[in-house]
């Protein structure tokens, strides 16, 4: 504060710009961008992580999106991602993940791109790659769902998959 | 405290002004040194900030497709036609027009030397694109009784492609040749192209792209063979590569100014007086230009671009070799350090300054937002207005993952050997932690082979 008044009592500091250039990046596109979270994989096998994979490399879009669930709670302790696609792409898979740790698997279903892309202030011809990273979300419970079906074969995967698709 | 903040700043600022009396240099080597600043100077220094990105220094410019800074000798030669200098070179009555006509025709004739032609086949424009509509709508629309067709290539300008779609709706027919995956147009499917009614041929000579050179003598030669006018947009050949009307056998060639270190908004066409190629005006006016151009020719621009014509002729060797041994730099710095490096595009034919490479696993334009510090540009669909990936690549048949990967890098005149080291170091640290990043790269990495992948696309 005293050092920015100072510097202004001796004409040192930046000007206002007059103008503010219009931003297509906002400012948290790239802080994600720069300080990526939870970039990284877990070990595909293991039954306690769900992967998610969507989007094509024609598309110029894939996230792959891993999350860690305690079997018991059903609470997404831990989430990895890895994302081929623009900075507005890699920044939505990153807020993903920062978003569905410490949440049950019903309550990250609920994320809409919508929300993804307003954190962001994504421009609308980015929307889509918020709806991926909605997608991957979807498809990481999912597949931890089918996981547990096959390994359990118990009757209340099912419902809950049904929630899923629904 | 107060007042040992104010002394520490006063004392900044006397130091800062015994820096700053030193002239600032043309180059943007300011971003090229690495030299490790204090932080507290880092903080001080202007701190750019645009599109939500913070950087320390104008970034280093390598995009030299896109546009070129003005050769400050160029600039010297344009200034006293605006400021005492400044008739109307149409004015016929008095001295203000009659030096400003003569400095037009001087720069008419340095653009003609250039290029071979003599100074009468040389109308000045407002830019290539301006050129470019002269040429394929002129034509075609003089000629429109007997001449309904027109051939031209997928990998042409925009502003080609859009004048041959306007032909179109009138109902003109365009083939639009494809090209092979070196960007070279196949000289018999130009051959077989070609019929009776055939207007036109154009085909740009060095693509803005991926920089591939055509092979404008032997395209010359077929054109005549048919007797069919041929037009190419050499907007990025002037002055890069040497250019001869005669030998290439070409009617009508677009210029542009600011592509050769000269003034922005100014172009020239070269029409060919023997055998008289013919258009219809698209500029309607008082006549100036041979009636094929009306407007008054502003004198500063042309002056400036006859003045950027004849440095490249005498400067076109010299430049060529530096830039060729910048480019390799450029090309074995980043190959000896990254794998999955392709280069698009014809590596024999092609102009050294324009390097074009795609780099697998990585997206291009997350890779531009890592390279805040170069100013560079990408065929990636995101950084296009709609999301598809350049039509250029496309055509040469890149696999669309790779389209989204590729950066196009300018190098020119006045690109330093620390640009491109900087350059190349910043490169491969963001392709790495791109590919950090990256689940393609990963899924590579484990043995899958991508391309037997179903992906579920929504």
């Amino acid at each position: 504060m005293l050092r920015l008044a100072s510097k202004r009592l001796l004409g040192q500091a930046p000007p206002r710009p007059a103008q503010i250039l219009s931003r297509f990046y906002h400012e948290n596109v790239i802080d994600h961008f720069n300080n990526p979270r939870n970039v990284g994989s877990f070990d595909k096998n293991d039954p306690t992580v769900g992967t998610g994979l969507v989007g094509a490399p024609a598309c110029g879009d894939v996230m792959k999106l891993q999350i860690k669930v305690d079997e018991k709670t059903g609470e997404i302790v831990d989430a990895r991602f890895k994302t081929f696609g623009c900075g507005s792409a890699i920044a939505s898979s990153s807020v993903a993940t920062e978003w569905v740790k410490g949440k049950q698997m019903e309550e990250v279903l609920t994320i809409k791109n919508t929300e993804i892309a307003k954190h962001l202030s994504l421009p609308p011809v980015k929307l889509h790659c918020s709806m991926l990273a909605e997608d991957a979300i979807k498809a990481a419970v999912k597949d931890y769902q089918t996981k547990r079906a096959k390994v359990n074969g118990t009757p209340d995967a099912a419902p809950v998959e049904q929630a899923a698709q629904a | 405290m107060a007042s040992k903040l104010l002394a520490s700043s006063c004392r900044r600022t006397l130091a800062r002004t015994a820096n700053t009396s030193a002239p600032r240099g043309i180059s943007t080597a300011a971003g090229a040194a690495v030299v490790a600043p204090t932080p507290e100077a880092f903080e001080d220094q202007g701190v750019v900030t645009v599109k939500g990105v913070k950087i320390s220094a104008r970034p280093l410019y390598l995009d030299m497709q896109a546009t070129s800074p003005v050769d400050p000798r160029v600039l010297d030669a344009m200034l006293p036609y605006y400021l005492a200098r400044f008739g109307n070179p149409h004015s016929r009555t008095h001295l203000y027009g009659w030096e400003s006509d003569s400095a037009v025709e001087t720069a008419r004739s340095q653009v003609a030397d250039l290029i071979g032609a003599s100074p009468k086949e040389i109308v000045f424009t407002s830019g290539a694109t301006e050129s470019n509509n002269i040429s394929i709508k002129g034509v075609m629309k003089f000629y429109k009784e007997k001449k309904r067709h027109v051939v031209t290539t997928q990998t042409e300008h925009k502003c080609v492609l859009d004048s041959c779609r306007h032909l179109q709706q009138e109902g003109f027919e365009v083939t639009y040749l494809p090209v092979g995956s070196d960007g070279i147009v196949d000289l018999e499917k130009l051959r077989s192209a070609i019929r009776p009614d055939t207007g036109l041929v154009s085909v740009m000579a060095v693509n803005n792209e991926i920089g591939v050179i055509q092979p404008m003598e032997e395209i010359g030669k077929i054109c005549k063979e048919f007797n069919v006018p041929f037009h190419t947009d050499a907007a990025q050949a002037l002055g890069k590569i040497p250019i001869d009307v005669e030998k290439w056998n070409v009617s009508l060639m677009s210029l542009s100014g600011h592509k050769i270190y000269g003034p922005k908004g100014v172009g020239a066409l070269f029409m060919r007086r023997r055998p008289r190629i013919r258009v219809e005006p698209q500029m309607n006016g008082g006549g100036q230009e041979r009636g094929i151009r009306s407007g008054t020719v502003p004198t500063p621009l042309v002056v400036g671009m006859g003045a950027a014509c004849e440095l490249a002729k005498k400067e076109m060797k010299y430049d060529d070799k530096r830039i060729r041994a910048l480019q390799e730099r450029l090309l074995k710095g980043i190959k000896a350090k990254l794998d999955g490096v392709v280069v698009n595009g014809s590596i024999e034919r092609r102009y050294a300054g324009n390097l074009n490479l795609s780099f697998a696993y990585v997206e291009g334009e997350s890779l531009l937002m890592g390279l805040k510090d170069v100013a560079v540009s990408s065929g990636s669909a995101c950084t296009s207005a709609s999301l598809e990936p350049s039509y250029v690549l496309r055509a040469l048949g890149v696999d669309e993952d790779m389209a989204h990967t590729s950066i196009r890098f300018g190098i020119g005149r006045f690109t330093t050997e620390a640009e491109i080291d900087r350059a190349v170091e910043l490169t491969v640290q963001q392709v790495e932690k791109l590919r950090e990043m990256s689940p393609l790269y990963e899924m590579v990495k484990e043995g899958i082979d991508i391309k037997q992948i179903q992906w579920a696309q929504h």
